[in-house]
């Protein structure tokens, strides 16, 4: 059966000819804002974080498994494509637990305020660099 | 309806119906509240797996089994497990929901998704315990 919503989405043209309604909002003509950014931002890295937990699976499946599986699984994160992916997965985990703040904020209510909302996802940003940062720094040091 | 009348929404729903907060899904706040635990959960635990990541960097085979077979990091991983898996699937059946139109595809993804974790989540904990005793 036609969704019935579908008959809600016809409309004529400025020529007159019946067409389909785009529906809104169309991403070629949406201007980015930092609601809308921030708020798909979070998503795609929670999706790159699900995909993060397989590794973590994975890490820890090879430790368990012993002594010969888990230096294949420490040799293969210490090259530089598992560095790239570990940097990755680390800015992604800064990102998400900094804007989740902002989400468990909101859903108490607080921060809501254009102004307000603008100066904390740009100290989301900020804070993810930072902490992204800081972590390799001391990760480097430490190795 | 009478014209003159004041403007009303009727509706046809009974008083227990509205107090037990269930909607078409059946299933009320459970979901949306669920998410918020695990994230408030994760907080600390993220912090202590950053931290964990940190102090194995590089650690062999012997080191790996000297950590987790700490008692509160057996607990923490295995509470951090728990948390984790939890919430990565809460906001996966939300996307899948979000994108997903088809009826059967839809249900079948979220069933084959949540499973996979699932099984992770189990692979993960057993693993832990392995290291640990």
């Amino acid at each position: 059966m036609k969704d019935v919503r579908e008959a809600l989405f016809v409309g004529r043209n400025s020529e007159g000819k019946l067409v389909h309604r785009p529906l809104s909002p169309h991403l070629q003509v949406y201007k980015p804002q930092m609601s809308s950014a921030t708020s798909i931002f979070h998503r795609i890295t929670g999706c790159a974080l699900g995909a993060g937990t397989l590794l973590l699976t994975a890490w820890l499946v090879c430790a368990a498994a012993g002594d010969a599986t888990f230096s294949v699984i420490q040799a293969l994160l210490a090259s530089w494509f598992g560095l790239l992916i570990l940097i990755g997965f680390t800015a992604a985990l800064f990102y998400h637990t900094f804007n989740g703040l902002r989400h468990l904020a909101w859903d108490a209510g607080r921060g809501f305020d254009l102004p307000v909302m603008h100066r904390t996802g740009w100290a989301v940003i900020f804070l993810t660099v930072a902490a992204t940062v800081i972590f390799w720094v001391i990760g480097f040091l430490v190795w | 309806m009478d014209k003159n009348s004041a403007p009303s929404l009727h509706i046809m729903r009974s008083s227990l119906g509205r107090a037990r907060g269930l909607g078409a899904a059946h299933a009320g706040l459970h979901h949306w509240w669920a998410q918020r635990v695990t994230a408030v959960a994760l907080l600390p635990l993220a912090l202590y797996f950053v931290v964990s990541v940190l102090l194995l960097a590089g650690a062999d085979h012997a080191a790996m089994v000297a950590y987790m077979s700490k008692p509160w990091n057996t607990v923490l991983f295995l509470c951090l497990i728990a948390a984790l898996f939890y919430h990565l699937s809460l906001g996966v059946q939300v996307v899948i929901e979000d994108y997903v139109n088809a009826e059967g595809a839809r249900m079948g993804g979220i069933l084959l998704v949540k499973g996979v974790i699932y099984v992770c989540a189990l692979a993960c904990a057993i693993s832990v315990l392995k290291l640990a005793f």
